[in-house]
């Protein structure tokens, strides 16, 4: 199980995604997942064993580093993409229930059952929702978990054991920041265009359903 | 997860693009996906951890490495592969496009559309011209402004493209000017020239391949204007021949690619 589970779920996405929703796709697997397994992840492989601190009292370090890094960049990112592709999954297991409705009865129920109407249409727009959502808790976590987008090369900690105030560095800060402000960015990116995709169905459908109440009115 | 993902995405590009882009997608995967994750990797991976300073001061060693490695190699190695492959996406979403277009078509029954069912369509090659043509010269023209940036970031964050083997370091809390020495500095220089040598040809692909992309769009155009009964039929054939051939060999070279990877 790796990250190749996640690549092959998405693939099933792309076939009943929308045009945008395919440009979605694209840009989390190359320009977030490639990225995070290709230069990320090597980048904060080692930051604990990097991370010293001017003193040789036992456990100051441990403690330090806990303090400042509750939750690792790298595993809050990871968490992130996880969490931001799943809601894609609702859409696939409405179209799987779909198609087991019409084998189940034996006939033709839909016109096909990728088509986005009626329930599956909701059932994209409550996914797109989600995937929004969950991108800004996230980008909004990073921010109040580390004081903004930046890393710092110093910090000054005076937790117990620690006997006073101490100097601790941080490993690579300057790569760290450039690749976090790098996932921003993506982010930022997936965002426009999950709600570029929910003005676009929103729009398309509302059109389609007035001219098919026009239509009726003409009748 | 890996770059033989991408390697599947493009992969599919390669059937439309012409045989100087076929080119191009070998040597970028052979000479520079390859030789990134089997050897660059691998000489690049213990940098920080060998990256000796001459002094005991805690944190100067972290606080050197950083200023004089704002972003490492290997790191803008992945970026600039992953820019410069992109473009070709945007190729490949077009004709994703059009031949969702020819589907719809023949589901409609159109009685234009000339094909015979609907794997003959996926199976169908475009010819680069009408939108296609710019779609494909925009992405070659943005590769290169790709490579391009890279190379310039490379050259100026790293003053050139030697690793020395000593520098001087005297950023706080460094107590002095102190010297900091890299670990295999030979072996780095050896790949970043190799790597900055490949970049070049892969530049030099694409100026040709734009160059014959645009010699063959004014031909063609004075070829309509002087003479408006051209026959399609004979160009396609030896076109289609050509492709074959193509196709044969860089099918051929990518097999071995795959072979190496896996």
């Amino acid at each position: 199980m790796s990250w190749g589970f996640l690549r092959d779920l998405l693939s099933g996405v792309n076939k009943y995604s929308t045009g945008i929703g395919r440009i979605w796709v694209a840009v989390v697997f190359i320009f977030r997942l490639l990225v995070y397994i290709a230069a990320a992840e090597n980048i904060w492989k080692y930051e604990r064993d990097e991370f010293e601190c001017n003193i040789k009292q036992p456990g100051c370090e441990n403690v330090c580093f806990d303090h400042f890094f509750p939750v690792s960049h790298i595993r809050l990112w990871a968490l992130q993409l996880i969490m931001v592709s799943t809601p894609s999954l609702l859409v696939v297991f409405h179209v799987a229930y779909r198609e087991n409705g019409e084998k189940h009865h034996n006939q033709k129920l839909y016109i096909s059952p990728g088509k986005i109407d009626g329930g599956l249409l909701c059932t994209h727009l409550i996914s797109l929702i989600l995937k929004t959502g969950f991108e800004i808790v996230f980008l909004v976590l990073f921010y109040k978990l580390y004081n903004g987008f930046k890393v710092p090369r110093l910090v000054k900690c005076d937790i117990r054991p620690c006997p006073n105030t101490v100097d601790c560095y941080i490993s690579k800060p300057t790569e760290k920041m450039i690749f976090l402000y790098f996932l921003v960015a993506t982010s930022c990116l997936c965002i426009v265009l999950n709600l570029s995709e929910l003005i676009y169905l929103i729009f398309k459908y509302s059109i389609k359903c007035y001219l098919k109440r026009y239509n009726k009115k003409c009748q | 997860m890996d770059w033989g993902a991408l390697h599947t995405i493009l992969g599919g590009v390669n059937k439309h693009s012409t045989s100087i882009g076929k080119i191009w997608l070998t040597v970028l995967f052979i000479f520079r996906i390859m030789i990134l994750v089997v050897a660059a990797e691998r000489v690049w991976g213990d940098e920080q951890q060998d990256f000796v300073c001459n002094t005991l001061q805690p944190g100067c060693r972290n606080v050197c490495y950083d200023h004089f490695f704002p972003i490492s190699h290997i790191r803008l190695w992945a970026l600039q592969l992953i820019f410069v492959s992109t473009p070709a996406l945007l190729v490949a979403m077009h004709v994703a496009y059009r031949r969702h277009e020819k589907k719809r078509q023949f589901r409609k029954g159109d009685q234009k559309c000339e094909y015979k069912d609907i794997e003959e369509i996926r199976r169908q090659r475009f010819r680069i011209e009408g939108s296609l043509w710019w779609t494909y010269t925009s992405s070659i023209f943005f590769r290169l402004v790709f490579e391009a940036v890279f190379m310039y970031a490379f050259y100026f964050m790293y003053d050139g493209f030697r690793m020395p083997r000593l520098m001087k370091c005297s950023a706080w809390p460094c107590p002095n000017t102190v010297d900091c020495f890299v670990s295999r500095p030979t072996e780095k220089t050896v790949f970043t020239i190799f790597m900055i040598a490949v970049s070049s040809i892969c530049i030099l692909l694409n100026v040709a391949e734009l160059c014959y992309l645009l010699t063959k769009f004014f031909l063609r155009r004075s070829k309509k204007a002087g003479n408006p009964k051209h026959q399609p039929n004979h160009e396609n054939k030896e076109e289609t021949k050509q492709n074959e051939m193509n196709e044969l060999i860089s099918d051929s070279c990518q097999n071995t690619v795959i072979g190496f990877s896996s």
